[in-house]
Formats: structure tokens, C-alpha cells, sequence
């Protein structure tokens, strides 16, 4: 709540600006019937037809004053409400850009998904409305008890002496009501994310006819929300009939009270009547003002998970630099590097190696032995648990993420293309020249297919990529990562949809135009790595061979056993004909 | 894009509330009561009023106990039809709402694949989540109370024609400037809340496809490009909100002010008549009481209608979407395979995603029950689209396709897809636990069935080391899966599911050669006896296929066994060659 605060604080002017129009309109449309009753009792008897145009035309007056004020006052409600929206909504966005991988592990996507556009989009009626009904009600609730107080002091009382159940009653539901809107956002999170996976795996699900199953588990989840939903609806719904229940039961005690009075002879009937039909104004305003609670409720329990994601803490903070470059001669530098994701087994134990500036590392090794976790924790993703890692001899810790980052051009194993042209998903926000990009796609064997089949750079590329093959999607991703000439080219097993002829030409144009890039390349295919300077074999998180191709050959025996079982070649005549050379 | 009439989709809702015909009924008698009771409150107030009397010392305590207590049951029943009504209300609302949601699901569940490449996911869901709700805000809760509003305004409308029928004649120049005014109101915010729908759909669109890329973003250090690429749809989201919502807001003050511009011509005119002797004083007084009582509805509807506006403009979104054209149905004549042997035959088949823009030409193929049929080229020349042909994600332009000698146009697709096991380079595993995504719903598989699998995907020990093993939930947070294990885990799959022919996307893209050699036995007897489909680059896998298909741009350039091939020296034996070129030799 206090962090939604924050965003009201700058628009407290402009909203108190707002409730003023709110309170005029009200006091208008308040101040018409006892014109009306002034006509009819006092002017009309005067039988003065001037007069009563007069008062007629005040009257009109007043109407005017009213939708007009009601109206900008209305407008500006809607202007603050988006404003303060926006720039919740950017908030939320940058935030959660910045969230660290493990964040966004923790929040999962679908959930953040749901915050930023479910959860903004009802603070944002929250807010709109809360300042278009919000006035009307505590304006003739405080002058509704006024006006009786000044009236009938000792009945007033009874009446207020049931406020008391009203805000329990009130509160009560609030709170309540808080807890069950969060569990129906989180139930709306689960329902989003069974259709995203709908969505994505429409392929499978429709090959293996799972669609009937697909939907029961939709079903499922449909119902659930359902079924939350109108929990909390039936929740927020007792509020309205238990409110007023209250007030006309404390109404039937002031009767009952007023009898004693009159009886006692210290009030007249009289004065019961008129107080009644004050007390509809009371109720009408009390019943109004139970309505803005529960929609704040609903707003509330939205801000609240707003909150969680805004106030979650910097868990990757810089660590300082005492500026003292020792002076290295690698560029990377992986130093006795221990990591594990889940604290239960580690997926990376002792990882060490170093890397010249131009140099290149191939990485090889069975699925999940951590070769992709290595690249998450060079770029940051993740921070090590034991050992560190080095860049120009310094701790990658003590970068600010941005200086970090822009050192390298990456291609993820998963990684994404967005439905926008091809020249804007190799340039990737960054600004580069035409020509920067078209010698990007060159050297990445993309520039043949992207003129050939499909004319241009601005040809479009389809949701997820999906008018593309594979290959073809993964050399658009090199392109992007060559474009701006990165100090170091993380290639995560980018090419393993290029057939053969194409993989060995993108080789050769790295090595002709990114000789000073330091390469760090994960690939299944021997022949990808086998050029390069280091050569790392792992195996379940650990190091078991580190060195070239040829040393690799002789000692690693893992290594060899890949190498003879993709050549069909004996490793033998390998090192014979090195040997002959 | 069509602009469905209003009235279309007055017809559509009226179909979904409908359906709880009962309830509405029941809610509307609720309604009724309520009302009826706390209009009696009132009179019965009166009653003890007048036992109290005027005079001190002169209560008639009994009778005012009487109304008392008659007045607080009253209240006590008043109040738990209300709730009653509520409840009621929400119901339906629960129940129209789970009803939408299931019928657009339905519908995406028959959608072409290729819908699904042209929107965007967060579009979609913004349907599915924010439009519907927003259909649901108040439809049944707007529908009792429009109800209510006409009964009242009949109600009050007679009676004040049969207090002074001169003084109607104000409400027939004020209510059709309410009408035109509320129409001109309505009218304008439509297409606005037509817009804001739009817009935020677009705005979710593009978070999700962002988010999904955070990680790049992040690695290339563009999150503020990206954070400003959102604020720019942000910004058009909140202002297409605003000017909505400004207009939508615009009926209720309108209307208002004609309701108080006819008090002041009522107080006017009826002092007139009233001075002309025409009608008596308290004539007037009722009759301002009963135009009171005729505008509060007439406003409360115009704010309805004012709502109703946001609600239309998400029931077009929604409808839109139910109304999506599904796949081609089956033929009438589609029939169900009853044994499948898995001959298939591909005729002078050609097929473009668009038009003018072929994929594949003159593309045969003829595949013998229980043969191994290899498909290789470059990337981009067409293999994964023989593979959406055979599956039917999309329908060939011309030629044929036989399955068993059956053109499989008149076979039903869910009976021919079941004919087909799949593993494909995108792997695909949702979020549950791991023995759920390896069964994947068939339930007659037992725990030793997948455990045997998954030995023979060699993943089994994998999962072990998993803290929950087979029931670990697979899920965004914490499980981290690589990219081979998942291959792995939908090779398992495939073999727990029997199917007579199995399709082999590069399947095994990801996973390394040793393990790769190591499940290969398990690969073997997968596709023994199975009239296979394989795509991958690595020759390797697929020298021992029967038949080798090689596709460049679009058809078959060479094919036959692998030694066949490589005897032609043609352009397979270039690919095979390349394997095992080095970079000290290329």
C-alpha cells in the first residue's frame, strides 16, 4: 500500500482538484431539491410568476454547474488514474526487466505476464473510480449525521452507536476479501499459463490427439477460477445487505427510542419524520461508501502482488572494485568455479580455464553436464557459489552489468526471434547500420537464404520464428550476435541445425573476420570444436579433459570415443596423419 | 476488420444467459421481494410513527413495539434476499464466465496450427482473460438491474399520468434528448472501447513475446530500448483507456443533468398550473416524488449502457475469436482408421504457406510399411513442411497423399494424427510432474512401462537425481532442464505411445553423440516394424535408412540408399562430405 502511495503522491494536487469538482457536483445536486422545496413552500404562495421563473432559472443554474464539474471532474479522474497506471506499469516493466534470472525463475513468466496486465489494469480501475464515486459518500454521510445531530442529538446516537458493527462488518470482509482476490490473481496465473502452453505446443498436442485432454485440463483450471471468483465475489457480497441491515435495525431502535422520548415528552413526531428521511440519505451514503471499499479490496490485493515484484530486493548487487588492475594476460578466466542451481547437487564443480584475447574454447559434453550453466554464469545470469570467474583479470562481480554484457554477442540454445523484420531482429534494438547488419548476416550464412527466399531484410519473421526452418532461424541469432562486433562470441550449440556445408563456412568466416574475438563455443559436432585453442570435455559438472583436439585425442577418453564415433574414423589415423604432416 | 452490430451481439450474450434461464427467473423474483420489503419499511416506520402519537405520556407502547418488531423482520428477510440475489447474481456471472472461457478454449483447440503462427500469444490470453472478464464485470448484475429500472419507470410513469398529464409533456422533450444524448454518448465510446481492447491486447502481446526474450535482452543489454519499445504501446494503452473511459463516464452526468433540468421545468410548470388552479399543491409534491423515482433509473440505466459499451467491445474480441474459422472439418464421409499399416504414398504434391511463394513442387515420395525413410537437404529447402503435410497442420494445394492407398483427406484428422508418433527438434513439456509429461494423459501406463522408457532414452538416472524423481514437477522455476534431456524425455514419450508410424524431427539435435550411440538400440526398437520419417543432419543416424530422400528447394533432387547416393557423387555425397571436413582442410 505504501508503495501505491508513492504514485498517488504526485498527482495529489490534480486530485484534490478532482474531489473538489466531485464535492461542488454533489452539493449541486444536493442544493436542486431544496430549491425545488423552496418554490413550492415559499415562492409559489407569493403567486409573484417572476420569482418563480427566477428560482426556476437558479435551478437550471445549478444543473449547469453540476455536469459541468461532474464531467471534468470525471475526465480528470480517468487523466490521473491513467497517468498514475503508466507509469506503475512502466515500473513493473523495468523492473521486472532487470529482475535477475532467479527472480524470474521464482515469479515464473505466466505469473509476471498476469501482473502486468491483469493486476495494473484493476489498480487502475481501483483508482479511477475510487475518485469518481469515492466523494458523494462520505460528503452526505458526515453532513447526513450533522444535520441529524443538530436535530435530535439523543436519537443521532443511537444511530451512530451502530457505526461501530459497520466498520467491523466492513473490515471484517476487507480483510477477507484482500486474501481471496490474491489467490484468485494467482489461480488467473495458472489458468494463463496452461493456455500459453496450449498455445506453444499446439503442435504436439494436435500430433498426439491430445486435444481432449487439453481440455479437461483447461477445464480444470477454468473451473478453479471459477469457483475462486465466486468466492470472492460472494465474499464482498455480503458487505451491501449486512450494512444495511445494521443501519435499519439501529433505525427501528431510534423509533423505539423516539417513542420513550416523546413519551417523556422531550421530542416531538415530528422530528422522528424528518430525521427518517435523512437517514435514507445516511444509508445510501454508508451503502456507497461499503461499494468503494470492496473495490478497493480488489485493487489492494492486485497492488499487493504489483509490490511483490517492485520491492524484490537487488540480489546480484556490484560488488566494489578497489581498482587495482592486475595486470593479465587472459582475457577470461574461469577460476576453481562451483555452482548449483537448486543447492542440492551441483551442476558445476571446479571449473577452471583460461582464455587469451582472440583465443577460442570449445565446450563438449553430454546433455546436462552443465555446459550451458557455464555460459549463464560468465554472463552473470547466476552467481557462482565457490571459486570466480575473470574478465581482463578482474572479477566479473564488480562490473556493472551493462559494461559486462555489452562485451558479448550470444546465441542461446533457446533462444527467440521476435515477429518483427529480420533486419530488426539481428539489429535487436541496438541501432546499427544497414551495412553493419547485412555483413552481420554474411558472415553468419544468412544473407544467401534472406535474399533468395525471402526478397529483403524487412521480410517479416512469423511468431516464434515459425516461418522458419531451424537452420534459418538459428543464423538470423548469429547474425545478431556478430552485428555489433563483440570482444567475446558465446555461440551455446547455435549451429546445430546448419548442415554440415553451411557450419564449416561459418566457421571459416569467423575465423577470416573475428580472428580478436575470444570464442567460447558449445557444440555436439567434433568437427565444430576441433580447431579451436582449449578444448573442455564435461561430464556431470566436472572437467574431465581440458586441451586441444590432438591432446584430447591422447588423454581424454571420452573425447575420443565422440570423435571416432562421429567420424567412424579410428583416432589413431587422426594423430598419424597430424603426426606425418 | 467486420464490425459485428450490436444487436448481433445483444443476440450472442442473450444466448449465454439464457442458458441459466432459471436462475435469471429465480433472480428476478428475488429482486422483486427485496424490493418489495424495503419499500414496506417505510409504511410500517409510519405506522409506529403515528402510535406514537403527538401528545407526551400518550405512547401506545404496544402497538409501537408491534411495528417495530414487524419492521426489524422485515429488514432481517429484506436483507437475506438481497444477499440471496447477490449470490444469485454472481452465480450466473461464475457460470457464464466458466461457459465463455470453455468455448473459446474449444475453439482454439480446432483452429488451424497456422492461426496460431500469426497471433500473438498475449493477445490471445489478453482475450481470454482480460475481455471476458470484462464482458462478465456486470453482465447479469446489468440485466436484473435493467429489468428493475423498466419496472420501476412503467410504475412511475403511470402514476404521474394519472396525476397531471400536462406535466408528462416535459418528459417528452427531456427524455428523447436523454435517449439522443446517451446514444451520441454511446456511440462515440464504442469504437474507443473498441480500441482500448485492441490496445492492451497488443500491449500483451508484446510483454509476453518480451519477456520470453529477457534473457537476450539481458545478455545484449537492450533492456532500456525494450522498457521504452513498452512505454510507447504502454502509453497508447492508457490513453486509449482514458478516452474511453472519458466518454463512457460522459452518459451518467449527461442524463443527470436533463433529469435535473425536467425538476426545474416540473417546479416551474407546476407552479404555473398550480396558480392557474389547474392542479393543487400536493399534487406537485407527489409528482416531483414520482419523477424522482422515474429519473433514478432511467440514470442508473444510462450508466449501464454507458458500461455496457466496454462490455460490447470485449464481446467482439471474444466472439471474434470463438468464431475464428476452425480447421476444414473432416469430410462427411471421413472415416475412422481401423488398422493402420503404414504405406504412404505422396503424389505430384505441392503446397505454399503463400501464395506465389511454393515450398514444395512435384514432391513424391513412396514409403512401404515398416521402411525407413530419410529426408535431408539444406535448411529452408522444405523437409519440416513434408512433415505439417503428413500430420495435416496444413493441407496440400495439389496432389495427393495416401495412407494404406486411402487419400488421407478422407480419413479424420485426429484418427490419422494418432496414427503418428512424433518427436520434434521444439521440444514441448508443460508443467506437471515428470511421469504426467511422459504419459502425457493415457493413463493405462504403469510406473515400470515409463521407467523402462526412460532407460532406454537414457534419462532415467537423470530423473533420480531429480529431490522428487518421476514426481518432479517440471515447471520454469527451479528444474533446470537442458535442452538434450528434454529431447530425451519426448523420445521416452514417443516410445510409450504405439502408433504404426513415427515421425523423427530432428529429434536428437541436441543430445550428444555418445548418448545419443547409447539410446540408439532404444531408438532401433522404437522404430522397428514403424513406417518412420526421419529428418537430421547428422548423416550418420540415417545411413541405414531404406530410402534417402534428398530435397533442395522445394523437391526431390536425388534419391535411394545411402551407398546408391554416395555412388552418384552427386549433391548427397557433397553434404556427406562435408561432415567430415576440418577447419584445417575446409
Amino acid at each position: 500500500m505504501r508503495g501505491l502511495f508513492k504514485y498517488i503522491k504526485p498527482y495529489g494536487p490534480y486530485m484534490l482538484l478532482t474531489l473538489f469538482l466531485k464535492f461542488t457536483a454533489a452539493m449541486m445536486d444536493l442544493l436542486i431539491p431544496s430549491l425545488l422545496a423552496k418554490i413550492i413552500d415559499d415562492i409559489v404562495p407569493l403567486q409573484n410568476i417572476k420569482l418563480i421563473f427566477m428560482w426556476g432559472g437558479v435551478m437550471i443554474l445549478c444543473a449547469v454547474v453540476s455536469v459541468t464539474t461532474n464531467v471534468t471532474a470525471n475526465r480528470m479522474a480517468e487523466i490521473s488514474a491513467g497517468g498514475m497506471t503508466r507509469k506503475i506499469r512502466y515500473d513493473l516493466f523495468s523492473r521486472i526487466t532487470y529482475l535477475s534470472a532467479k527472480q524470474m525463475d521464482d515469479f515464473t513468466v505466466p505469473s509476471v505476464v498476469s501482473r502486468l496486465s491483469s493486476d495494473t489494469y484493476n489498480v487502475n480501475r481501483m483508482l479511477a473510480k475510487m475518485q469518481r464515486i469515492g466523494v458523494r459518500g462520505p460528503i452526505l454521510l458526515i453532513g447526513g449525521i450533522l444535520i441529524t445531530m443538530t436535530m435530535e442529538p439523543k436519537l443521532t446516537m443511537v444511530l451512530v452507536a451502530s457505526l461501530p458493527f459497520i466498520i467491523l462488518i466492513v473490515a471484517v470482509i476487507t480483510g477477507k476479501s484482500v486474501s481471496v482476490y490474491g489467490t484468485q490473481q494467482t489461480v488467473l496465473d495458472d489458468m494463463v499459463r496452461v493456455l500459453r502452453e496450449n498455445i506453444t505446443g499446439v503442435r504436439v498436442i494436435r500430433a498426439l490427439s491430445k486435444t481432449e485432454y487439453e481440455k479437461e485440463r483447461f477445464d480444470k483450471v477454468n473451473r478453479k477460477l471459477a469457483e475462486t471468483e465466486q468466492k470472492a465475489g460472494s465474499i464482498s457480497a455480503a458487505s451491501n445487505p449486512a450494512t444495511t441491515l445494521v443501519l435499519n435495525l439501529g433505525l427501528t431502535l431510534v423509533i423505539v427510542t423516539g417513542a420513550f422520548l416523546v413519551q417523556k415528552g422531550e421530542t416531538g413526531p415530528g422530528a422522528i419524520i424528518a430525521f427518517l428521511s435523512y437517514f435514507t440519505i445516511i444509508l445510501n451514503a454508508m451503502l456507497g461508501i461499503t461499494k468503494i471499499f470492496m473495490m478497493f479490496s480488489k485493487g489492494l490485493a492486485c497492488a499487493k502482488r504489483i509490490s511483490q515484484v517492485l520491492e524484490a530486493p537487488e540480489d546480484m548487487p556490484v560488488l566494489p572494485y578497489n581498482g587495482e588492475e592486475k595486470e593479465s594476460e587472459y582475457h577470461v578466466e574461469f577460476k576453481k568455479v562451483t555452482f548449483s542451481y537448486l543447492h542440492k547437487r551441483n551442476n558445476l564443480t571446479d571449473i577452471s580455464f583460461t582464455l587469451k584475447k582472440g583465443e577460442t574454447l570449445g565446450i563438449i559434453g553430454p546433455t546436462g553436464s552443465g555446459k550451458s550453466t557455464l555460459i549463464n554464469l560468465l554472463l552473470r545470469f547466476y552467481d557462482v557459489d565457490g571459486g570466480e570467474i575473470l574478465l581482463e583479470g578482474r572479477d566479473i562481480r564488480t562490473f556493472p552489468l551493462p559494461e559486462l554484457r555489452r562485451r558479448f554477442g550470444v546465441v542461446f540454445q533457446n533462444d527467440y526471434l521476435m515477429a518483427e523484420s529480420i533486419e530488426k531482429n539481428i539489429d535487436y534494438f541496438r541501432g546499427l547500420s544497414k551495412t553493419e547488419i547485412e555483413k552481420a548476416a554474411d558472415y553468419a550464412q544468412a544473407k544467401d537464404f534472406i535474399l533468395e527466399k525471402r526478397g529483403d531484410m524487412d521480410a517479416d519473421v512469423a511468431i516464434r520464428g515459425n516461418n522458419l526452418s531451424g537452420g534459418q532461424k538459428q543464423r538470423i541469432m548469429i547474425a545478431r550476435a556478430l552485428a555489433a562486433k563483440p570482444e567475446i562470441l558465446i555461440l551455446d550449440d547455435a549451429s546445430s541445425a546448419l548442415d554440415y556445408q553451411t557450419d564449416a563456412s561459418l566457421r571459416k568466416a569467423l575465423g577470416e573476420h573475428f580472428a580478436d574475438t575470444t570464442t567460447i563455443m558449445i557444440a555436439q559436432r567434433i568437427s565444430s570444436i576441433q580447431g579451436a585453442d582449449h578444448i573442455l570435455v564435461l561430464e556431470d559438472g566436472n572437467c574431465i579433459g581440458y586441451g586441444t583436439h590432438r591432446e584430447l585425442l591422447l588423454s581424454c577418453q571420452s573425447y575420443r570415443q565422440i570423435y571416432e564415433l562421429q567420424t567412424g574414423r579410428e583416432a589413431e589415423s587422426f594423430l598419424q596423419a597430424e603426426g606425418g604432416r | 476488420m467486420r464490425k459485428l452490430s450490436k444487436k448481433y451481439l445483444i443476440v450472442r450474450l442473450w444466448e449465454y444467459l439464457s442458458r441459466y434461464r432459471f436462475l435469471l427467473f429465480l433472480g428476478a423474483a428475488f429482486m422483486l421481494l427485496s424490493n418489495f420489503l424495503s419499500l414496506l419499511g417505510p409504511r410500517l416506520s409510519g405506522k409506529a410513527i403515528d402510535a406514537i402519537g403527538t401528545k407526551k405520556g400518550s405512547v401506545d407502547f404496544k402497538t409501537v413495539f408491534y411495528y417495530a418488531g414487524l419492521m426489524a423482520v422485515f429488514y432481517v428477510l429484506s436483507a437475506v434476499f438481497s444477499y440471496a440475489l447477490s449470490l444469485l447474481t454472481i452465480r450466473l456471472t461464475r457460470n457464464v464466465i466458466y461457459q465463455m472461457r470453455k468455448d473459446v478454449f474449444e475453439s482454439l483447440s480446432k483452429l488451424p496450427v497456422s492461426f496460431f503462427d500469426r497471433y500473438q500469444t498475449g493477445d490471445i490470453i489478453s482475450v481470454v482473460s482480460y475481455d471476458i472478464d470484462t464482458v462478465n464485470q456486470s453482465l447479469a448484475g446489468d440485466f436484473l438491474q435493467i429489468l428493475q429500472s423498466v419496472i420501476t419507470v412503467l410504475f412511475s410513469f403511470v402514476m404521474m399520468l394519472t396525476i397531471a398529464p400536462p406535466m408528462v409533456l416535459i418528459f417528452v422533450v427531456t427524455i428523447p434528448v436523454s435517449v439522443m444524448m446517451t446514444k451520441f454518448v454511446t456511440g462515440r465510446s464504442r469504437p474507443l472501447y473498441r480500441v482500448r481492447s485492441k490496445k492492451l491486447g497488443e500491449l500483451n502481446g508484446f510483454s509476453e513475446e518480451m519477456l520470453n526474450g529477457q534473457k537476450t535482452t539481458r545478455a545484449y543489454g537492450r533492456e532500456e530500448d525494450v522498457i521504452e519499445a513498452f512505454e510507447k504501446k504502454n502509453v497508447e494503452a492508457v490513453d486509449a483507456n482514458t478516452k474511453a473511459e472519458y466518454y463512457g463516464t460522459l452518459s451518467g452526468p449527461s442524463v443527470n443533468f436533463m433529469n435535473n433540468i425536467s425538476l426545474a421545468l416540473i417546479s416551474v410548470f407546476g407552479s404555473l398550473l398550480y396558480l392557474n388552479g389547474k392542479i393543487g399543491l400536493g399534487d406537485v409534491s407527489s409528482f416531483v416524488q414520482y419523477s424522482r423515482k422515474f429519473s433514478g433509473p432511467i440514470n442508473e440505466t444510462a450508466n449501464i449502457i454507458g458500461e455496457l459499451q466496454s462490455a460490447f467491445a470485449a464481446a467482439e474480441r471474444v466472439f471474434r475469436l470463438i468464431d475464428e474459422l476452425p480447421e476444414k472439418p473432416d469430410r462427411e464421409s471421413a472415416g475412422v482408421l481401423e488398422e493402420v499399416y503404414g504405406n504412404v504414398l505422396l503424389k505430384d504434391v505441392a503446397f505454399s504457406y503463400q501464395e506465389g511463394q511454393p515450398i514444395l513442387y512435384d514432391f513424391n515420395l513412396e514409403a512401404l510399411a515398416g521402411q525407413q525413410i530419410a529426408i535431408v537437404g539444406p535448411t529452408g529447402a522444405g523437409k519440416t513442411t513434408v512433415i505439417n503435410l503428413l500430420m495435416r497442420f496444413y493441407d496440400i494445394d495439389s496432389g495427393a497423399i495416401l495412407l494404406d492407398g486411402q487419400d488421407i483427406y478422407g480419413i479424420r484428422r485426429d484418427s490419422l494424427r494418432k496414427a503418428y508418433s512424433m518427436v520434434l527438434q521444439d521440444t514441448w513439456l508443460f508443467h506437471g510432474t515428470i511421469f504426467e509429461n511422459l504419459t502425457y494423459g493415457n493413463e493405462n501406463i504403469t510406473r515400470e512401462e515409463v521407467e523402462r522408457a526412460a532407460k532406454a532414452a537414457g534419462i532415467h538416472s537423470y530423473i533420480m537425481s531429480l529431490p522428487e524423481g518421476y514426481d518432479t514437477i517440471l515447471s520454469d522455476n527451479g528444474v533446470h532442464i537442458s535442452k538434450g534431456q528434454r529431447q530425451l524425455l519426448t523420445i521416452a514419450r514417443a516410445m510409450l505411445s504405439d502408433s504404426r508410424m513415427l515421425i523423427l524431427d530432428e529429434a536428437t539435435s541436441n543430445v550428444d553423440t555418445r548418448t545419443e550411440m547409447q539410446i540408439q538400440k532404444a531408438m532401433r526398437s522404437l522404430m522397428e516394424d514403424k513406417t518412420c520419417f526421419v529428418i537430421a543432419h547428422r548423416l550418420s543416424t540415417i545411413r541405414n535408412a531404406d530410402m534417402i530422400l534428398v530435397v533442395k528447394d522445394g523437391t526431390v533432387v536425388e534419391r535411394g540408399t545411402h551407398e546408391q547416393l554416395l555412388a552418384m557423387e552427386g549433391f548427397y555425397q557433397k553434404l556427406y562430405a562435408a561432415q567430415f571436413m576440418t577447419i584445417e582442410n575446409s
